[in-house]
């Protein structure tokens, strides 16, 4: 009898090993009473019909569970897409809110960590019932009631703060800038990063982590920018991050802000149209949610992301490669870029130009498994990095057989798929390179006299 | 602009800067900057020993630089008084460069430069990870750990700018919500700490600025001189001071010049949020009661009897609203820049609809449209409206919906002549930097 | 006996109809109108072409990758669907009473392949249930409520066999398998049988967000 309690103790501790100081100390400042009328006010202010359809219409037949890589990693049914709707959401809706802080606490563990909102699975259920939508709605219901992982919120804080998602300050970009152009100015003499040029063709924005942590990627954005002969631009004041971490949260207020901000600072430049660097979640922001969260069907001004941009150049012969990139390479297809844009096509043409060895990953294109980074989970920090890990095998089997027919480097065009496929393949071993598109071009780029 | 009434307005074209010569003599050009009386262009250039400088070339004047080279120089531009300044680092210390002549206090970093109407300086600067505002060189007495958003106001006296004035860490979610930060005037905190403050604005006296701040997660606020309206909101964008005039009627009670700054200055409107829809809020109270899906860039007239907005009738559609009564006429993509006409009666702005650019006056859009355009300017008598546009990679000037000939391979906004029979247009055709006044008689 | 059959098929069997039709009226107007209060940006992305397009690879049996990765529910579905709207319209017994009562007749099924189709249709309900009993990832979605509907559907297949057939007691088997079929209209509207009718919306509409929006296939 001791015995086996001793095991289930030791069984409930495992399962209650990932704390999040966000989360916990955001559910012990919770009241059943705030938490209904938190959750009535965004079922009835801020949902309508499409998630009474969603709840109401699944027949919870389970076919969900093929599209989820976390289902597929984990083998667990408690990781099918339909099971986080039926540990969140269906439980809510049938309570009427009447959930205590411990349900809440695992509803924000699902909805934050457990979903990477990739829509794979709205391929996957025949009636095309959207997960993410619902897990987003949790995630706001998670935020108006505080409880966030800290890693995030600490993120959205900085973007409420800076502007940014990595708390840069206004001159510590514009330093960075003038650093990289510097530098840059080694590979090509007098190349420049324009700062603040009005009636520019494009507006380059980036994330901000590139600032923070991989300037090299501005340095070769601007060495490839210059030698396109483009007329571009970014801005010396806050709107240059395009990222958007209060997506996820469920700020929208914040993300309704940002947007803003970004895309005026883009039209009141005059730019003809915004290039974004290699990120997925913020392409999704500015391509998807945060216009329409403003008012704007599509965006107001013309979004493209470095993909379609450098197929672009490839098919306008505006630049040349020296020579072909020799190592064999796979392709990862970012959900936000590939089921959020359909890129995977353009990135094969870029593959195809530069390179001289393709493999390709199966499944692909759409069908693509996610990096279990995006969504924000990668953002939600150290806390959750085993279990994602963990969620990630089947991007793990995925990446070993791209690399059993010859892959040695895997082109990932996204910032959360390189955080989360680098986790992978060092947890795995999987023993591959990383690169985005721009260090491939980069590489073999034929620099103009 | 200084001196508006005695620039010349003598029709007829002239060079100012003959860029030939610039490009014989430097390796490296950035782009030109024309002064608002269009005499002078100037541009960062590199000289001989590969050192940022400035050029600038007047009418039948040989080009010169400034006489010092610089490590970094950016930021180049004329103030409304049309002296030349620049942002310039020498040594990995910072300064703001006027005509040449460097201010005395040096910083690690200096950005946002803003002139107030008359040309008066201020600059946002660090210093030892310390931030600051650097006004005419009058730095702040107090450093914060982090400073944006800096403004200005209209007399050039007082800075104000959003700060850190709690330093708050990184991972400190918890203290971050207890509010960390305020607004600095001329480095002074507001009494309260908000958990965001952003937009500062100024009145029209100076006196006063009102932003807007969020108490928590979910509370937005308008705050005046540090104290927040009783309503609260959803989300709010940023208030506008109404501005300072004295009416007719109001002539009488400005005998007492404190009650009127007491009654007209206070008066603060911003586009706030409530129930999922957007209204137009004044000191508090819901002033425009009409909901929309979107509502920002409000102004008011010259006198402040009207305030227009852009909005969003309906999702997806944009026009303006003029005292809440929105145009009939809405736009697909995009509306920007509204203008009133100096006597307040008409209302303008820029819009874009299916990817192409067109301009709007009084509900009634122009026929033709552009791949670019820039602010809508209107004639002192508020008759004639001109935008600088582009349309296949060049430059030109519209007048009530007409393209004027003149084509140009860059170009500042155009300007009318104080009597509106004629326009200043300073542009490059060529290696030609120009000035030209052109006669409207006849052509509009 | 008689008058509990002409209960069920007189007053009743108006019932169910009524209730089905208008409850589905109901139910369905009552989303629209949510929709175009609360979710009218919905309508802005709607696409006939991309809706359709999306509509179509779900409806071709292997249609969408899902279909191909479970072989067996997606034969079973499809046969399943087939067989139940089918079967009830042409059975011959039915027929007749469109015939009797209303005086319009149509095609009638013969009867060996009513029974096969019955079969299917009872087969399925039973794989069905073995999924949700067996399969883990399904049987935690199951709640009791869905072992309910698979009953309201599978039953008036097997009451109406086994009356048709004459087995025992099938003139009471009668009135149950007629009391069967009017449960299962009435319930469509207020159950997720009502699925039938949000299908077109919801597919559709994630068809026109991957198609017009997102440029990317959803099958």
């Amino acid at each position: 009898m001791s015995e086996s309690k001793t095991v289930n103790d030791n069984k409930k501790t495992e399962s209650k090993k990932i704390e999040d100081q966000g989360i916990q100390k955001g559910i012990e400042q919770l009241t059943p009473e705030r938490i209904e009328s938190v959750i009535r006010q965004v079922i009835n202010d801020e949902t309508g019909a499409r998630l009474k359809v969603y709840v109401d219409t699944c027949l919870h037949c389970g076919l969900c569970s093929k599209g989820c890589h976390f289902f597929l990693s984990l083998k667990d049914p408690k990781f099918s897409p339909a099971a986080k709707v039926k540990q969140t959401l269906w439980e809510i809706m049938r309570k009427k809110g009447k959930v205590s802080p411990e349900f809440i606490k695992e509803a924000a563990l699902i909805a934050y960590t457990q979903c990477n909102m990739c829509k794979r699975c709205a391929m996957y259920c025949p009636f095309g019932l959207d997960v993410a939508y619902v897990m987003s709605v949790m995630r706001r219901i998670c935020y108006k009631l505080g409880v966030v992982p800290l890693y995030i919120q600490d993120t959205a804080h900085s973007h409420s703060v800076a502007m940014n998602q990595m708390w840069v300050k206004d001159d510590e970009w514009i330093d960075t800038l003038m650093w990289q152009e510097e530098e840059a100015q080694d590979a090509m003499e007098n190349l420049r990063i324009p700062l603040d040029k009005e009636g520019a063709d494009i507006f380059y924005s980036v994330i901000g982590p590139e600032p923070k942590f991989r300037a090299q990627l501005i340095f070769q954005a601007a060495v490839i920018m210059n030698a396109a002969k483009e007329n571009w631009t970014m801005p010396s004041m806050p709107g240059w991050d395009n990222s958007d971490m209060c997506m996820f949260t469920g700020d929208y207020e914040m993300m309704e802000r940002l947007k803003r901000l970004h895309f005026e600072s883009a039209l009141n430049l005059r730019a003809k149209r915004i290039v974004m660097g290699e990120c997925g979640h913020a392409f999704r922001s500015v391509y998807d949610v945060g216009n329409r969260a403003l008012g704007w069907r599509m965006p107001p001004i013309e979004v493209v992301h470095s993909i379609e941009y450098f197929n672009e150049l490839f098919e306008q012969k505006k630049i040349k490669i020296r020579k072909k990139f020799e190592r064999p390479v796979t392709l990862h297809d970012p959900c936000n870029i590939v089921r959020g844009r359909g890129l995977h096509e353009m990135a094969r043409n870029i593959v195809n130009a530069t390179c001289a060895n393709f493999i390709e990953m199966t499944p692909n294109r759409e069908h693509n498994y996610c990096c279990s980074a995006g969504g924000g989970v990668i953002n939600c920090g150290p806390p959750f990095k085993n279990a994602r890990v963990e969620s990630g095998k089947e991007k793990a089997k995925q990446l070993f057989a791209a690399k059993a027919k010859g892959a040695e480097v895997v082109i990932a065009p996204c910032h959360n798929c390189h955080g989360g496929l680098e986790d992978i393949i060092h947890h795995y071993g999987v023993e591959m390179e990383l690169k985005f598109f721009g260090d491939i071009i980069y590489e073999i780029l034929e620099l103009p006299e | 602009m200084s001196d508006y009434e005695e620039w010349n307005w003598d029709i007829g074209k002239k060079q100012v800067a003959d860029l030939s010569g610039w490009q014989e003599q430097f390796p490296y050009i950035e782009e030109l900057r024309v002064s608002s009386d269009g005499e002078r262009v100037a541009a960062i250039v590199k000289n001989e020993d590969m050192e940022f400088t400035v050029c600038i070339q007047s009418e039948g004047e040989e080009l010169e630089t400034w006489e010092t080279g610089y490590d970094k120089a950016w930021n180049l531009q004329f103030g409304p008084d049309d002296r030349l300044s620049a942002l310039v680092s020498d040594t990995s210390e910072w300064k703001v460069c006027t005509d040449g002549e460097t201010w005395e206090n040096g910083y690690d970093f200096l950005w946002n430069m803003t002139f107030n109407t008359n040309g008066v300086i201020a600059v946002s600067a660090q210093k030892e990870l310390l931030y600051s505002v650097l006004n005419n060189d009058v730095p702040w007495e107090n450093e914060f750990s982090r400073l944006t958003g800096m403004v200005i106001s209209p007399d050039g006296q007082k800075t104000a700018a959003v700060v850190e004035s709690v330093p708050v860490l990184e991972s400190e979610i918890f203290k971050f919500r207890t509010g960390c930060y305020s607004v600095a005037v001329n480095g002074e905190t507001w009494e309260r700490n908000f958990m965001n403050v952003w937009n500062p604005v100024f009145s029209g006296d100076s006196n006063h600025v009102a932003a807007s701040v969020r108490t928590s997660y979910y509370d937005y606020y308008i705050a005046v001189d540090g104290k927040i309206w009783d309503t609260v909101f959803s989300s709010v964008w940023e208030p506008r001071f109404a501005p300072l005039t004295i009416t007719k009627a109001e002539t009488k009670v400005s005998s007492d010049a404190n009650n009127f700054t007491n009654a007209h200055n206070y008066s603060v409107t911003a586009p706030v949020k409530k129930g999922g829809k957007w209204f137009l809020a004044k000191d508090g109270e819901i002033f425009w009661d009409r909901p929309y899906f979107q509502l920002w860039h409000h102004l008011y007239s010259p006198d402040g009897s009207t305030i227009a907005a852009i909005v969003s009738t309906e999702f997806g559609r944009w026009t303006i609203a003029s005292d809440n009564t929105p145009w009939e006429l809405t736009f697909s993509d995009y509306v920007s820049d509204p203008i009133f006409s100096p006597d307040g009666k008409r209302v303008a702005c820029l819009f874009k609809e299916n990817g192409k650019w067109g301009v709007a006056v009084d509900g009634k859009a122009w026929d033709c449209q552009f791949d670019m355009v820039w602010q809508p300017i209107f004639s002192n008598n508020g008759l004639q409206l001109a935008v600088k546009i582009k349309k296949d990679g060049n430059y030109y000037i519209a007048i009530n919906g007409s393209i004027l000939d003149g084509k140009y391979e860059d170009m500042a906004n155009p300007l009318f002549s104080p009597d509106n029979s004629s326009m200043l247009i300073r542009g490059r055709q060529g290696d030609s930097y120009n000035r030209e006044v052109i006669s409207l008689k006849g052509r509009i | 006996m008689h008058s509990y059959y002409s209960f069920v098929t007189g007053p009743l069997a108006w019932i169910a109809f009524i209730v089905f039709i208008c409850g589905s009226i109901w139910r369905f107007n009552s989303l629209w109108q949510l929709t175009k209060k609360k979710d009218s940006a919905v309508f802005e992305y709607m696409d006939r072409k991309f809706a359709l397009r999306s509509i179509a690879h779900w409806l071709i049996p292997f249609g969408s990758r899902s279909m191909q990765l479970n072989p067996a529910m997606t034969v079973a579905t499809f046969l399943f669907h087939i067989c139940l709207f089918i079967t009830p319209i042409f059975v011959f017994g039915h027929v007749m009473l469109w015939k009797e009562n209303f005086n319009i007749s149509w095609f009638a099924l013969p009867n060996m392949a009513a029974d096969v189709m019955t079969f299917i249709v009872i087969g399925s309900c039973i794989f069905f249930l073995w999924r949700r009993i067996k399969l883990p990832h399904v049987k935690y979605l199951t709640t009791p409520l869905d072992f309910i509907i698979l009953m309201i559907v599978a039953a008036p297949f097997m009451t109406g066999f086994w009356a048709y057939h004459q087995f025992p007691g099938f003139v009471s088997m009668t009135i149950i398998h007629i009391v069967s079929g009017e449960i299962m209209l009435m319930a469509i509207p207020f159950t997720k049988l009502f699925h039938m009718f949000l299908f077109p919306f919801t597919r559709g509409y994630i068809g026109s967000e991957f198609g017009g929006v997102r440029m990317a296939k959803d099958w």
